[in-house]
């Protein structure tokens, strides 16, 4: 029971909250503490940055549009693939979701703020000043970095400017900055998690999404400092002469490989992990129905974030390591199939037999669902040695991950984004503008990632800026597919814009969802809660008519306060007074 | 009437269990047409797999995907109805049941990877010898002493950015890389600067190269033909024009080969980077960021089928 018992000297019962009209926009700019601004200002931070991305993929695919390297020099392309993987990963993927996740967890698990509002903001704010870092060394002499998102060395130390300030330097200063800004996160929303939950909101009545929030940022909190040590020591290695990786001073270049992939393999779970949340948040509204099998989902979330530790080699199966660990880490790779499979069925069982509303939302998760089965697969094939010696390092590794990232992550950012847009902003967007955008960035996608697989196949590998004529035909395709993606966010910004300036006003709970978010304004006061509520039962209670809170008359009547301060045995009461709960939260006591 | 419904059920699932099992092992079939033509040994091991894999890929993804598609076909909310679907909150044994499946599933795929790794031999890494799996040791020893003894020792070295070959059996060197067929080849993979990846995907085999150290990569052209060897690990500004011809051919040509460049003197060998670098020094105007000057083109005793890309 300790798990309920935590926070109730945090939150005094009866305190108001000082409910204020909505955020002016220049606050916005400003160092807000508030978890809600926060969150706004790393969406539209991030997704400003997918667009400079987005640029750089298109000119990547501009390149690619024929065989021979002729629309750019070489050194620019890649410097642009570089730049590509490292904008859309440190400044697209990463911070939008934290961004989603500091505007959703504290209303989701009844608190007013996060657990440190202050080192919230210091680490958005470190999120601009990667952005400037990366888009500085495209002005200083010998541009960005050129080595790709990895950074291998020795190529990556080889700097020819000569110049002790170089793209590389900057490089390695950014992600470092970043991986500091993303630990400073993940403790914040640990913290948050285990401490700041409303009473009565036991784990296992925690939202899906809360859920798979608290394993990703569990991750980040094991994995990050491997890369930025390992980040570190290359910045050694490049401006102070150190061999640390470096083979003609003794150093072992694989070793980067190691700290490089011992967190940048698990990244991919902080990134699809609250995906998964957004999944299991988004069905059960639009299907009128309660998630299927709950708690082995909340379950697996957790076991994904376990496994994700222990799969790292398969991201170097031909970096010269031996055949043993190729086996090794093949069968632990493909164990991340199990607890993901389980979130899959789930989610088919919860649109089974459901009454589905097929809005922009909706659409978005299910093209996401379906793209990620897809990649899925691809990656079930590319956990298998023999598969991954031929297809390594090829567009079908290229394909296969953006269909996790784009067809799956950013399919599930944009379901969220529609979602939970009327309760951001107190207005509704336009549908029929949402359901354009599906439609662009569906077909978009398929057309852009599909023929990459084709292409790897048959062996054409990333990162080059000249192919065999051979592989034409399917390039043409895939960059077709790209620029109809660039093309895509258009109305989708005007959507956000104009439904965000004159959008027909919202509800409190326009999706009729069940949901703490969903039982206060839209837009949220300050501080989220008038007052803190008492969760009596699991969420998504679709179609079982129960209350997700207690109500305020109630509560009064039934309880008085002071024995709402007293912890447990209150809850416990509490409980048993609702008669329907007496077991669950018995079951739970054992579990935890 | 309930045990109608019930058959009517029973074969509608019996039924589309199989249209999905017929659709997915024809798609595993078209598996091998996306692929490259069997140039070795090792290459029709990975097709099968890779066939299987797309046979039981296709079944998964067409069975979740049928589902939901059905689902959204035939659940739709009548408009204007504000109703809940029917509480389901889970079903135990539903849940243990597709637990336990894709277990087993990850068993069968492991094990069977395993089996055709074995069966590859490819080598790589030589701290294999130091830290051996049971089944790894028998297929090292199997290749070790398989009466198949007419091995070809070729060394290869890659630097920024040209691949050179050197032919021990006569001391000579060229920048295409000639193979015997049918017989087994141990290449000792070297790297002078940064890491490359030797690559033929006709072959399915791919191995990084990495700089003080020398890997041994095995396996057995089968079928006559030229193949593209590339470097499939990014290796700085050129990485991409780090291309080689392979000529698979039969023994007696490939030593007749061999005798007739061992006349030939050491000469550089054309250099698609270094041409471009040249070309880019020599224009006079800043064109794109700074770069690593190519390394010296090779002196090599042959440089064929390269003239004609510039």
């Amino acid at each position: 029971m300790t798990n309920i018992s935590v926070d109730t000297d945090i939150k005094i019962f009866g305190e108001t909250s000082h409910p204020e009209p909505p955020t002016h926009w220049k606050e916005y700019f400003s160092f807000s503490t508030d978890h809600k601004v926060i969150g706004i200002q790393y969406l539209v931070t991030s997704f400003i940055f997918f667009l400079v991305g987005g640029i750089f993929a298109m000119i990547i695919r501009g390149e690619l549009m024929t065989p021979e390297a002729d629309l750019v020099n070489r050194t620019i392309y890649n410097g642009m693939f570089t730049m590509h993987g490292t904008v859309m990963l440190f400044l697209w993927t990463f911070p939008s979701l934290v961004g989603l996740a500091n505007y959703l967890v504290p209303l989701m698990i009844g608190a007013r703020d996060m657990a440190f509002p202050r080192l919230n903001a210091a680490a958005f704010w470190m999120v601009p000043v990667v952005g400037v870092l990366l888009m500085a060394s495209f002005a200083i002499p010998g541009g960005p970095a050129q080595a790709g998102w990895w950074s291998y060395p020795p190529a990556s130390t080889q700097n020819p400017t000569g110049n002790l300030i170089n793209g590389q330097v900057l490089w390695l200063l950014a992600v470092a900055i970043s991986g500091v800004s993303s630990i400073m996160g993940a403790v914040n929303f640990v913290t948050t998690i285990v401490k700041m939950r409303a009473p009565g909101m036991t784990f296992f009545r925690m939202p899906i999404f809360v859920w798979a929030v608290f394993s990703a940022q569990i991750i980040q909190l094991f994995g990050l400092p491997a890369l930025t040590a390992g980040a570190v020591m290359l910045l050694f290695d490049l401006t102070a002469g150190t061999s640390f990786f470096n083979p003609a001073g003794g150093g072992n270049p694989v070793m980067f490989q190691h700290f490089f992939w011992f967190y940048s393999h698990p990244a991919v779970y902080v990134i699809i992990l609250p995906i998964f949340g957004i999944f299991s948040e988004v069905f059960p509204v639009y299907a009128r129905k309660p998630l299927f099998g709950y708690k082995i989902v909340a379950i697996s979330s957790m076991l994904i974030a376990g496994v994700s530790g222990l799969v790292w080699v398969h991201h170097m199966y031909v970096s010269g390591t031996p055949g043993w660990m190729r086996m090794v880490f093949m069968l632990s790779t493909m164990c991340v199939s199990v607890p993901t499979g389980i979130k899959v069925f789930a989610w088919v069982g919860t649109i089974w037999k459901g009454k589905i509303t097929l809005n922009t939302a909706m659409l978005f998760a299910l093209g996401g669902l379906f793209m990620f089965v897809f990649a899925g697969i691809t990656g079930i094939m590319l956990s298998s040695v023999p598969v991954d010696v031929h297809v390594n390092n090829t567009y079908f590794v290229v394909g296969h991950f953006h269909y996790v990232l784009y067809g799956t992550v950013t399919m599930g950012m944009y379901a969220a984004i529609y979602h939970w847009f009327p309760k951001m902003t107190g207005r509704m967007y336009y549908e029929g503008w949402g359901k354009l955008h599906f439609a662009l960035a569906f077909i978009g996608t398929n057309l852009n990632f599909l023929p990459m697989h084709p292409l790897g196949l048959h062996g054409m590998l990333r990162r080059v800026s000249s192919y065999a004529p051979e592989y034409t035909f399917w390039n043409i395709i895939a960059s077709l597919g790209a620029f109809l993606l660039g093309m895509s966010t258009l109305p989708f910004i005007f959507n956000m814009i104009a439904s965000w300036m004159q959008g027909e006003k919202a509800s409190d709970n326009p999706w009729r969802a069940i949901g703490l978010e969903w039982e206060v304004a839209s837009p949220p006061p300050v501080e989220n809660f008038e007052e803190i509520p008492i969760i009596i039962s699991e969420p998504y209670g679709y179609g079982k008519s129960e209350p997700l809170t207690l109500k305020r008359g109630e509560e009064i009547s039934v309880f008085p306060e002071e024995t709402l301060e007293q912890e447990e045995s209150t809850q416990e009461e509490l409980s048993q007074e609702e008669s329907t709960q007496e077991e669950p939260i018995q079951e739970e006591s054992e579990i935890l | 009437m309930n045990i109608w419904n019930f058959f009517r059920r029973l074969v509608t699932l019996v039924v589309s269990a199989i249209a999905l099992t017929v659709t997915s092992l024809w798609i595993g079939q078209q598996a091998y047409s996306w692929l490259p033509p069997q140039g070795a040994a090792e290459s029709v091991l990975v097709d099968n797999l890779i066939s299987f894999l797309v046979t039981l890929g296709a079944f998964i993804f067409l069975g979740v995907t049928g589902v939901v598609v059905y689902s959204i076909l035939f659940h739709r909310a009548v408009p204007g109805d504000t109703s809940d679907g029917p509480p389901i909150e889970g079903n135990i044994t539903l849940e243990v049941v597709w637990t336990v499946i894709p277990i087993l599933l990850v068993f069968w795929i492991a094990g069977y990877s395993y089996q055709i790794y074995q069966e590859m031999g490819i080598q790589g890494s030589e701290e294999l010898m130091k830290l051996q799996l049971p089944g790894i040791e028998s297929a090292y020893a199997a290749t070790m002493d398989s009466p198949n003894e007419a091995v070809t020792d070729i060394d290869v070295t890659a630097k920024q950015w040209a691949w050179v070959f050197h032919y021990p059996e006569r001391n000579v060197t060229s920048t295409e890389l000639h193979l015997p067929v049918n017989q087994h080849v141990r290449l000792a993979l070297q790297s002078e600067d940064v890491l490359h990846g030797f690559y033929i995907p006709g072959f399915r085999l791919k191995q990084d190269i990495i700089p003080n150290d020398t890997i041994d990569f095995e396996f057995t052209p089968v079928r006559e033909g030229k193949y593209r060897l590339t470097d499939s690990q990014y290796s700085g500004t050129y990485f991409a024009t780090m291309e080689a011809n392979v000529i698979v051919e039969s023994p007696e040509n490939y030593h007749k080969w061999l005798k007739s460049i061992a006349k030939n003197q050491p000469s550089p060998a054309t250099n698609q980077a270094a041409f471009e670098y040249a070309q880019a020094s020599e224009s006079g105007f800043p064109n794109g960021w700074s770069t690593v000057a190519p390394a010296q083109p090779p002196l090599v005793n042959y440089s064929g089928g390269k003239e004609d890309k510039q």
